[in-house]
């Protein structure tokens, strides 16, 4: 210790009592509900005006999906849907949206054409997150030469960008004469499954190491049991986001595939055969590329924001105490 | 170093390896006869087919073929398509097209996504950054072509300020619409990225140092932020390279670009086996020398790489 | 530095800083919370006054915000802050840019996060002179480094911050924070994240720097005997306010306001401190032992766990391509734990001792050596055997916040070890834990909260609880309360010592810090670099240390070298 400043008076100050009372040491929590971070996520979440809006739109989506019928009276897979004589008309009474060129009525089409976009981007996710998920924890939890060949093997659906990839695998005799929607979610899954192992990878790398994990392992738990018990749980929120956002991206991608004239086929509706037969009436008519584009965009769009707002209501950093 | 990009190396070698491979199978190893079946409705003589089987080593069993073909490749003898072109020239050709249009992209998205994003990270939460996000996230969410329709109605028809098309005139004017639908979806990833980064950045430790320090606040914001904020971005932009070259396929088929992506739809419609096999095989090698240049800019923007490992 | 004249014909002296009925107030999405309350105290030229608290009592806020670098949802919402005579409360950017650097600097806690990882130390230390205005070429650069006891300076500028350790990037801090000389500095926790031994090192050298310099001091701790130690003025901090300050040793000497008394009396360095005293002036330890008792078993205790030539080796890959080297993290260890005692392996980092804990647990196989638990080799135990050991020992680890699951509450964290071990059924396992939980000293109701709803302290008594679950003989804690406050350290470490006396239990203490073991430990392992240098019971241990790094460790303690009356506190 110095001697330096021993000539200064140092004042003993003592604040007192009632003004800085004491606690208990590490005193015990109160009355409310027990909450955990998933409930605390979701009263975080429910507060967001991404979320209310995105969640509104797609339950809106949902119910049009299922239940088109309740949006118009017309129905496509009738016989006289389509009338000639009343072929480009601008938007009006009978069809809010106006007809395209062989006269059927747009509006119907895009109402329709939402269950088979919808349920491609649905069944697409479903499967590339059992896929890429399963893959990815493994990979990530384990490590080592498994980590290794999985890592490899999603470079090698990496290096094929989308679309190229969909061309050429459409080009195939058996995808080509077996258009459907089960061929298509099954490209998309195929070229989509690396990003959700990638992300799932990582989340579970990161947990890996934690002491929980070390600590059930000390008491006996086998390595599979902490996988799937602790590891998974507790790596669940970046693959929910993930999720959400590719199963916007994936309908975005039907419809691209759609367009390039390998999507789904003639006979089903959807959003991406409308903008395929679209495209050659461009110039005349607008509006038949439009309002299905705007469908899709918007189906898309709220996906897209819902991902985002459990993403800032999952953050970790956000909810640091 | 070294030892870094060895290792990378080697873990890309057998990806390229594995993708042409699977390229090679999905074209060419297919039920019945490859060549009858590309010719479809109007078959030629026998004698036709079988000098194109020979010619294509279809006449080999198919590690052969696939090996033979290898061989071809790496040293730039791709054959000639059906109507007996060499197909290193039509390459030739449409390659630097695609090239420029994905450069200039590449720019496009570079400089704006980082631009805009550093803006909304700097100031997050307020009104500039929720206009940008609400961008950013409409530019995901509407696909290419939709992008492209609109673009080339509104800017190349309507108002006249573009050429709607690009046709046989391939220069920086024709291009510039296509390179900004092209870019239109990476330039929204990148902000959000540039955001997030930066945003991060701004809570470390380190830069709550060099505040401490006395440094002016603009000097912290590029030395220190973004400056370590770049590290992810660098890293997208290089992998988006592949991906541009490969994904430009929707913006060619619209504004008519002769381009890679262009061919390619042709020969797949045509059923032109070696001629897609060759554009994808060049497209995936373009992809992995890209992967490793994105590693050795990494590695020199992160000196923890460097050294470590 | 000019020293301003001798007070003693009752001129005033102007404070270097003045602190004056501070508040500051966070803004959170829960509404706006007060983290720091009409806050006083000042700091005269020259002079080190420490600020002393547990987490969250505001000691960094009010330090933090005297140079400007609150978080961004804080703000200064009342008080004022005086920097030689001017009011800086709410001064603009452009003037707390200037006196950054040459009139307040600033050396931060953690020396990983806080340098930035692209750039080289040089450049980091160089653009600090350019800034404040004073020459930055390499020799200037280089100087600032070496003043602040980095060797070899010329070439350490050139390198990056990872290639540096722990306590040289501490160092380079330094000469960053000093490197302008400024009036003040204010040093954040600087060694708490250091091993002991480069502790006191630094925070020597510090000291010199700031004497020859003139530089006044605030020093920021949680440590009271560090505080004691190194300030002439502490001030002890609780919830956002101050408590109590003044002189350094009369606060230790005679505590008033009762947190400070209860500071005083728990932390362990003045604790080890105290002991250490008294025993010179011939005291007997136990009386002094503030509350936890040791058990000295009946009769002759037996060995629970023998270690014998226990050597861990692991191989790292180094150099290019995969040549692959050697590092033994553990070179033939041996010792004994007694039953129904307590051992502690002490050591500084890298040294072996938590994988010498973990070789135990069975978490990692030993290269060779054996370890026998109650006379069974236990690396022959295969299958259910090897499940039936793992009853008998178990862990407590060092983070409360990671060892237990965020996604289970806090029933099926305490019942896991029963239902893997399929012990009893649903009723009989909810009433074990009812059982544990009251154990601890926590209430039943806890069982259906979750991790991230309890305290560090809490948390770590669900993880005793856990691990008494099995009823296992031994418990190896792992630095088990190095990551608490000192106070429910002192809380955890007494519950600790109670359920040994009742239970019987066996400790193995895995810490670095040396003072928490005299408290605590019957019998003391020193290790470093793998090798176990000194063993013996603690008292032999303290008072006759037979190697030199031993001394070093014990030297190492905050607060060794006060001069403590030696009464009981």
């Amino acid at each position: 210790m110095t001697n330096k400043n021993n000539h200064r008076v140092i004042e003993h100050y003592v604040a007192p009592l009632d003004e800085t009372p004491l606690a208990a040491v590490d005193s015990t929590v109160t009355e409310d509900a027990p909450s955990s971070l998933w409930k605390e996520a979701w009263v975080n979440l429910r507060t967001r005006p991404l979320f209310i809006v995105s969640a509104f739109l797609i339950i809106l989506i949902a119910v049009v999906s299922l239940f088109p019928q309740l949006f118009t009276p017309l129905d496509p897979n009738k016989p006289n849907f389509c009338d000639l004589g009343s072929a480009l008309q601008g938007p009006s009474g009978a069809h809010f949206f106006g007809t395209d060129g062989q006269g059927c009525d747009i509006y119907a089409k895009t109402i329709y054409g939402a269950r088979a976009s919808v349920a491609v981007g649905l069944v697409t996710t479903i499967f590339v997150v059992i896929i890429g998920g399963a893959l990815g924890a493994i990979a990530g939890f384990f490590g080592g030469w498994v980590d290794s060949v999985l890592a490899r093997l999603g470079d090698i659906f990496f290096a094929l960008p989308l679309v190229l990839g969909a061309l050429v695998i459409f080009q195939m005799p058996l995808f080509r004469d077996h258009r459907g929607i089960l061929s298509v979610v099954a490209v998309l899954s195929l070229l989509g499954w690396p990003n959700i192992a990638r992300i799932t990878r990582g989340a579970v790398l990161s947990v890996r190491n934690a002491a929980y994990i070390t600590a059930s392992t000390a008491l006996g738990v086998s390595k599979w049991g902490s996988l799937i018990r602790h590891a998974l749980p507790n790596s669940l929120a970046p693959i929910i986001v993930v999720a959400t956002v590719s199963l916007g991206t994936f309908i975005v991608a039907e419809a691209t595939l759609s367009f390039l004239g390998i999507g789904l086929p003639q006979e089903l509706m959807s959003w991406g055969q409308a903008i395929f037969d679209a495209r050659t009436q461009l110039r005349t008519n607008p509006s038949v590329l439009l309002y299905p584009s705007a469908a899709l965009c918007i189906t898309v769009l709220s996906f897209i924001m819902l991902g985002d707002a459990l993403r800032d209501a999952l953050d970790p950093k956000a909810r640091k105490k | 170093m070294l030892r870094y990009l060895g290792r990378r190396l080697l873990q890309i070698i057998p990806v390229f390896f594995g993708v042409t491979l699977l390229v090679y199978a999905m074209v060419f190893a297919v039920p019945g006869d490859p060549i009858r079946a590309m010719f479809g409705e109007k078959q030629p003589s026998d004698a036709v087919i079988n000098a194109l089987r020979a010619q294509y080593n279809l006449d080999q069993p198919f590690f052969v073929q696939y090996f033979l073909f290898l061989k071809n490749l790496l040293s730039f003898n791709l054959g000639v398509d059906f109507t007996g072109r060499p197909i290193a020239d039509i390459l030739a050709q449409v390659y630097p097209v695609t090239m420029q249009l994905a450069i200039m992209a590449l720019v496009i998205e570079a400089v704006f996504g980082i631009a805009a994003g550093l803006i909304a990270g700097l100031n997050k939460g307020k009104f500039f950054d929720a206009t940008l996000l609400v961008v950013s996230l409409l530019l995901i969410s509407v696909p290419t072509f939709v992008i492209g329709f609109v673009l080339q109605l509104v800017i190349g028809l309507q108002l006249g300020w573009a050429r709607p098309t690009v046709g046989s005139t391939v220069d920086f004017n024709s291009l510039i619409l296509p390179a900004i639908v092209l870019a239109s979806v990476s330039f929204a990833y990148i902000l959000r990225l540039t955001r997030t980064s930066v945003a991060e950045g701004m809570d470390a430790d380190y830069v709550r140092t060099a505040t401490a320090k006395g440094l002016s606040r603009g000097r912290v914001i590029t030395v220190h932020v973004l400056r370590n904020s770049l590290i992810p971005v660098v890293t997208f932009l290089g992998a988006d390279l592949g991906n541009l070259m490969g994904g430009a396929i929707v913006t060619e088929a619209i504004f008519n670009v002769p381009g890679v992506g262009n061919k390619l739809y042709q020969s797949i419609i045509r059923g032109e086996g070696p001629t897609i096999v060759a554009i994808v095989s060049l497209l995936v090698l373009v992809f992995v020398i890209s992967n490793l240049v994105v590693d050795l800019l990494y590695a020199w923007l992160d000196p923890r790489i460097r050294y470590d490992k | 530095m000019n020293e301003v004249p001798n007070a003693s014909g009752g001129q005033e002296e102007r404070p270097l800083l003045e602190i004056k009925d501070l508040e500051i107030e966070f803004t959170t999405a829960g509404g706006t919370a007060k983290a720091v309350r009409k806050v006083n105290f000042t700091v005269m030229p020259g002079e080190t006054v420490a600020i002393v608290g547990e987490s969250g009592s505001g000691k960094s806020t009010s330090a933090l915000a005297a140079i400007g670098l609150l978080a961004k949802n804080g703000r200064v919402s009342g008080g004022q802050i005086i920097f030689d005579g001017e009011d800086i409360t709410h001064v603009s950017e452009k003037r707390m840019i200037e006196l950054r650097g040459n009139s307040i600097g600033m050396v931060p806690q953690d020396p990983m996060s806080n340098l930035n990882p692209v750039w080289k130390i040089g450049f980091q230390v160089k653009e600090t002179l350019k800034a404040n205005g004073l020459p930055s070429g390499p020799k200037d650069v280089a100087e600032a480094l070496s003043n602040a006891g980095l060797p070899d300076a010329e070439r350490r500028a050139k390198q990056y911050p990872h290639e540096f350790s722990g306590g040289m990037r501490q160092r380079a801090l330094i000469a960053i924070g000093l490197s302008c000389q400024p009036r003040l500095l204010i040093a954040d926790e600087p060694t708490s994240a250091l091993d002991v031994t480069v502790q006191r090192q630094i925070l020597d050298h510090l000291e010199k720097m700031t004497e020859e310099l003139g530089t006044a001091v605030l020093l920021i701790t949680h440590d009271l005997g560090l505080a004691a130690e190194r300030a002439q003025k502490v001030v002890v901090m609780y919830k956002g306010q101050v408590v109590e300050s003044g002189p350094a040793l009369e606060l230790l000497r005679n505590p008033q306001h009762p947190y400070t008394k209860r500071l005083v009396s728990a932390a362990p360095s003045l604790a080890s401190r105290r002991i250490q005293v008294a025993k010179e002036a011939g005291l007997e330890s136990e009386e002094l032992l503030s509350g936890s008792e040791t058990v000295h078993a009946k009769g002759k205790p037996d060995a629970v766990l023998k270690i014998k030539d226990l050597t861990k080796v692991f191989k790292l890959r180094e150099g290019a391509f995969g040549r692959k080297t050697d590092f033994t993290a553990v070179d033939k260890v041996s010792f004994e734990v007694m039953r129904g005692t307590t051992t502690a392996v002490v050591g500084e980092s890298g040294s072996g001792k938590s994988t010498v804990a973990r070789m135990v647990l069975g978490l990692e196989t030993p290269t060779s050596g054996n370890i026998t638990f109650d006379g069974v080799d236990v690396s022959t135990l295969k299958g259910p055997d090897a499940l039936k050991f793992r009853r008998r020992v178990q862990p407590i680890f060092q983070d409360p916040y990671g060892s237990l699951d965020p996604m289970f509450n806090i029933f099926r964290t305490i019942e896991e070890p029963l239902r893997v071990h399929k012990v009893g059924d649903k009723a009989s396992r909810e009433k074990k834990v009812r059982e544990l939980l009251d154990a601890v000293a926590l209430p039943a109701s806890m069982m259906r909260r979750y991790p991230n709803e309890l305290s560090g302290g809490q948390r770590q008594r669900v993880a005793i609880a856990r691990a008494l679950a099995l009823d296992p003989e031994v418990i190896i804690c792992d630095e088990a309360v190095s990551a608490l406050d000192v106070l429910v350290q002192d809380q955890v470490l007494n519950l600790l010592a109670n359920l040994q006396s009742d239970l019987g239990l066996t400790y193995l203490f895995i810490t670095h810090d040396l003072a928490v073991v005299r408290q605590i430990a019957d019998d003391v392992c020193v290790m470093e670099r793998g090798k176990l240098v000194e063993t013996g019971t603690t008292d032999s241990v303290f008072e006759n240390p037979q190697q030199e790094y031993t001394q070093k460790l014990l030297d190492a303690i905050p607060g060794a070298r006060l001069l403590l009356p030696p009464e009981v506190a």
